[in-house]
């Protein structure tokens, strides 16, 4: 018998819950849905917390139950579930390792079984945000350590003396004064009739007596099978008379299907049927952009049949949209005053009064996620049933919104989540999920929809584009007294409201209204720019272009003032306080400040420390140069040290990057190192090469040739990572995000330095040739 | 009807003979280890040994291999104990992990052309095979392990 033998049979289970607070679902999912009243567990108790989080106000907050989230069988396995999304950041082994850790279960009896769709009994799902660890170590802490408390209850009670006198160590229940022994498995039975603990008297460990956590010494649960071939993706999903769909989508956003010839298609060998699918009219949040299915008997047979499809789309009001264009006119209105976010003292005044004004006009454009994993979902309805598989970062999202395209009772819809290939904000839509349910519907048998890369790159939700521009104003002395940024970029939330011409609180909250400077004349402004295409998240969103302006700025004006970068970003930060900038609600990344502020101690901190580790200052040949760049995104705090070599010819070369990161209180230390080994990758591919471009509302890019992305032979030679030590209380922050912002202009500024070329437009392209 | 043996096995295909070798292998052999990422051979998911050389799925037809011996990642060590395989584990290289059979896959083809390869052949070998997550350090230090001993 087991505190669950499995989650999936005891659907309902969740009206058991001891509800200790009404959580209000204050964020919406996405941005359009309304949502209702949902029930669910505090995080704890300010008293028996140090911090709280925003984990509360997500939709569907946080379940804290070990009966939902843990199984010990009477073999002695326990069974612990993840309920969030693996993409690569190592959550589907770090978040049960919390919990293992807590109930003193040994890791090598632990198995890890996926969580389907369903936030209403799990929590909250939506693996992005960089939120999974900060949200839930907690939660994770207080669900062991129900556990183990259930475990030493039975066994106190088997033995009959007093709980006191008994304590979970490594997978079994020890008695102190007899010595006796009971192992998980033999207390599986009885722990799983005792009443659940309340969380206010629970008991953590003493973080000295950790064995697993923040030490890294545990790999993830699905290595073995990553490197055999048996880690299951998505795409890998096959079932019984599963039939292999592509599909032909609208070129331009917004387009319609005008006409289709089947014929040439239908002769293909292998194809089975051409069908139309349903669109949704723009914009139109996660809906699909509707199109021409092919149906065969494997996906080659599919694509050959799409290539011969005969296809006649109205392209509608996007039509004309051109990249050359709209770059000009973003520039156009960023010179010009727009909505203001942000205003401390009067910039205007202070700029013309200034000795000195330095302008930047910074300029980056759309970025396509390109996971390796293209979209790809599988899906069976039968009557009004429905069931997914599907590599989604929004399991209770997917559920949703299948319910609501299918006209069905959310309960009927079950969401298997698989590995995900990649994920990188894209897969936060599920658009494709939703695709394949319109067919399996539709076709009576179970569908796999495959998105070839050229879907993924044509009509993604990509990264927005954006004119950046700053106006520094210094006095006699140097100091800047004043400081000017406008921001203009098409919105996220013009993907699901129509005439959004203004940057949502979240995206001004990512480094344009949050900037962290001591400076006395502050204006932050937002000029309008109407979206032509879907825009989407992107790992690490509006911090990108922001990171990029404000940090090369910093460069420019150490530049103008002959400085050193390091000592001019210092002095700009300013003295350790706390940043409380005049902005009205500022959005901190859904966390309350204060647990979570804007903290120029710790920011300085992490300049200092890789300027230490990464030999700031030190001699490098010829041609070589070092570049520095620090940004606070997603609570963390990230700087990042890059030395690039350029040659003769102007190519350009990363010998060696050092970053330091202050994420708070941390997991797995290995796999912090991995993401922020990754974001250097990511954000050498988008300073390099990344550009989605259009032409008569039609993206110009269709694969890895003309999209490029970095390979292992310009990756860069050495990338070191040093992780600042927590503070006894310090609340987890963001990982999987914030190692990419402050990237690429810690890369200009190295290119700067080796060259004197300072790049305000990326990507670099072929500007560094001569 | 063409004839292909795959791991070791011989496995027959009456259809289209110009179906690319991905998807035989994925949708009609259901050996999904071998991985679909752009099907223009241009990032290198889809590698599997053909005689002894790195091939791209994706670009290969059924039909090209005919009568050959294909390795896929499920068939390159029994035990998924390919020192490639090891080393990998070693240095926990994957992160989301999609890429990583068309990673081991080239690598396990370099070393037996060049059992010990440099740096720079390492990463010029492996430059066909792109990995999103950026995990080129660890694939690096992985082939070298490789190379040296597991």
């Amino acid at each position: 018998m087991n505190f669950i033998d499995n989650p999936r049979k005891l659907r309902g289970f969740e009206k058991n819950i001891k509800v200790e607070k009404v959580s209000r679902r204050s964020i919406l999912k996405g941005l359009g849905v309304t949502g209702g009243f949902v029930l669910a567990a505090p995080v704890m108790t300010r008293q028996a917390l140090a911090y709280e989080t925003g984990a509360g106000k997500m939709p569907h907050g946080v379940v804290v139950d070990p009966r939902v989230f843990v199984s010990v069988a009477p073999d002695g396995i326990v069974t612990i579930v993840g309920h969030r999304s693996e993409m690569g950041t190592g959550v589907r082994t770090s978040l049960p390792l919390i919990v293992a850790e807590e109930m003193e279960a040994d890791w090598s009896r632990v198995k890890v079984q996926q969580a389907h769709g369903d936030e209403v009994k799990f929590g909250n799902q939506d693996t992005d945000g960089s939120r999974s660890t900060r949200h839930y170590l907690i939660p994770m802490r207080q669900i062991g350590a129900s556990a183990r408390t259930m475990l030493e209850q039975a066994a106190a009670k088997r033995w009959g003396v007093p709980a006191t006198e008994v304590k979970a160590v490594n997978h079994e229940v020890v008695h102190s004064t007899s010595g006796r022994k009971l192992g998980f498995g033999e207390l599986a039975t009885d722990a799983a009739k005792e009443s659940v603990p309340a969380i206010e008297g629970l008991k953590l460990k003493d973080p000295k007596d950790f064995r697993y956590l923040g030490k890294g010494q545990v790999s993830i649960v699905d290595l073995h099978d990553i490197t055999t071939g048996k880690a299951h993706y998505g795409a890998d999903v096959r079932l019984p008379g599963m039939k292999y769909a592509v599909i032909a989508r609208p070129p331009v956003t917004g387009g319609k299907l005008v006409s289709f010839d089947p014929d040439a298609a239908l002769k293909v060998p292998g194809v089975e049927k051409v069908m139309k699918v349903q669109g949704w009219p723009w914009p139109s949040k996660f809906q699909p952009l509707g199109g021409v299915a092919v149906i065969a008997r494997n996906t080659g047979a599919a694509i050959k049949g799409r290539d011969a499809l005969k296809l006649t789309w109205d392209d509608g009001a996007n039509g004309k949209y051109d990249s050359v264009a709209y770059r000009k006119e973003l520039e156009e209105a960023s010179r010009k005053p727009g909505l203001v976010v942000r205003k401390e003292g009067d910039a205007d005044t202070a700029l013309k009064g200034a000795d000195k004004v330095i302008v930047g006009e910074y300029y980056i454009p759309h970025l396509a996620h390109v996971s390796m994993e293209p979209p790809v979902a599988v899906a069976d309805v039968k009557g009004d049933k429905a069931e997914i598989w599907a590599p989604v970062q929004s399991p209770g999202g997917t559920r949703e919104d299948v319910a609501k395209t299918l006209g069905i009772p959310e309960g009927n819809v079950t969401v298997n989540v698989t590995l995900l290939g990649g994920g990188f904000g894209r897969k936060s839509k599920c658009d494709f999920a939703l695709e394949a349910a319109l067919l399996s519907k539709e076709l009576g048998a179970p569908v796999k929809v495959q998105w070839t890369r050229e879907d993924d790159i044509r009509n993604g939700f990509l990264h927005t584009v954006s004119a950046e521009r700053i106006e520094a104003g210094l006095d006699k002395s140097g100091k800047v007294i004043a400081w000017r940024h406008r921001s203009v970029a098409p919105s996220i939330a013009s993907t699901f409201a129509a005439g959004t011409v203004h940057q949502a609180p979240f995206e001004i909250g990512m480094g344009l209204a949050d900037m962290p400077f001591e400076i006395a004349n502050i204006s932050c402004e937002n000029p309008e720019a109407a979206a032509h295409t879907r825009i989407g998240w992107f790992r690490s969103v509006s911090n990108i272009p922001r990171a990029f302006a404000v940090q090369s700025m910093v460069g420019e004006i150490a530049q103008a003032t002959g400085r050193d970068q390091k000592d001019m970003l210092l002095e700009l930060i300013g003295s350790p306080r706390i940043v409380k900038p005049n902005v009205k609600d500022l959005w901190n990344y859904g966390e309350p400040q204060d647990s979570y502020p804007i903290d120029t101690a710790r920011l300085r901190k992490v300049v200092e420390l890789v300027a230490e580790k990464g030999e700031w200052g030190r001699q490098v040949p010829k041609g070589h140069g070092l570049g520095i760049a620090v940004h606070r995104s997603f609570v963390s705090y990230i700087a990042t040290i890059i030395e690039v070599a350029v040659d003769d010819k102007g190519k350009l070369t990363v010998p060696r990057v050092d970053t330091a990161i202050d994420c708070g209180t941390y997991v797995n230390p290995e796999r912090i190192a991995s993401q922020i080994e990754g974001a250097a990758i990511m954000g050498l591919s988008l300073a390099k090469y990344g550009e989605i471009s259009f032409k008569d509302g039609k993206v110009q890019q269709k694969n890895f040739d003309d999209f490029q992305v970095v390979r292992m032979d310009d990756s860069p030679v050495v990338t070191n990572v040093y992780i600042v030590p927590p503070g006894p209380d310090t609340p987890p922050s963001g990982v999987g995000e914030p190692g990419v912002p402050p990237f690429a202009p810690a890369l200009i500024n190295a290119i700067f330095a080796a060259t004197g070329k300072r790049i305000r437009s990326l990507p670099i392209g072929k500007q560094l040739e001569a | 009807m063409i004839k292909v043996k795959i791991n070791g096995q011989e496995q027959s295909w009456d259809g289209d003979p110009d179906l690319p070798l991905l998807w035989f292998l994925r949708d009609e052999a259901g050996l999904t280890g071998t991985k679909y990422g752009c099907g223009q051979a241009l990032c290198g998911a889809c590698t599997v040994i053909v005689d002894k050389q790195a091939v791209r799925a994706c670009i290969t037809s059924v039909n090209d291999v005919a009568g050959r011996e294909i390795t896929t990642i499920e068939g390159l060590h029994p035990n998924g104990d390919h020192p490639v395989q090891k080393a990998w584990r070693q240095v926990n290289v994957p992160q989301c992990g999609f890429c990583q059979a068309g990673q081991i896959m080239q690598a396990a083809a370099l070393l037996m052309d060049n059992p010990k390869p440099s740096h720079d052949q390492i990463r010029e070998a492996m430059a066909g095979n792109i990995c999103r997550c950026g995990c080129y350090q660890r694939i690096e230090n992985a082939v070298h392990l490789a190379s040296t001993g597991v």
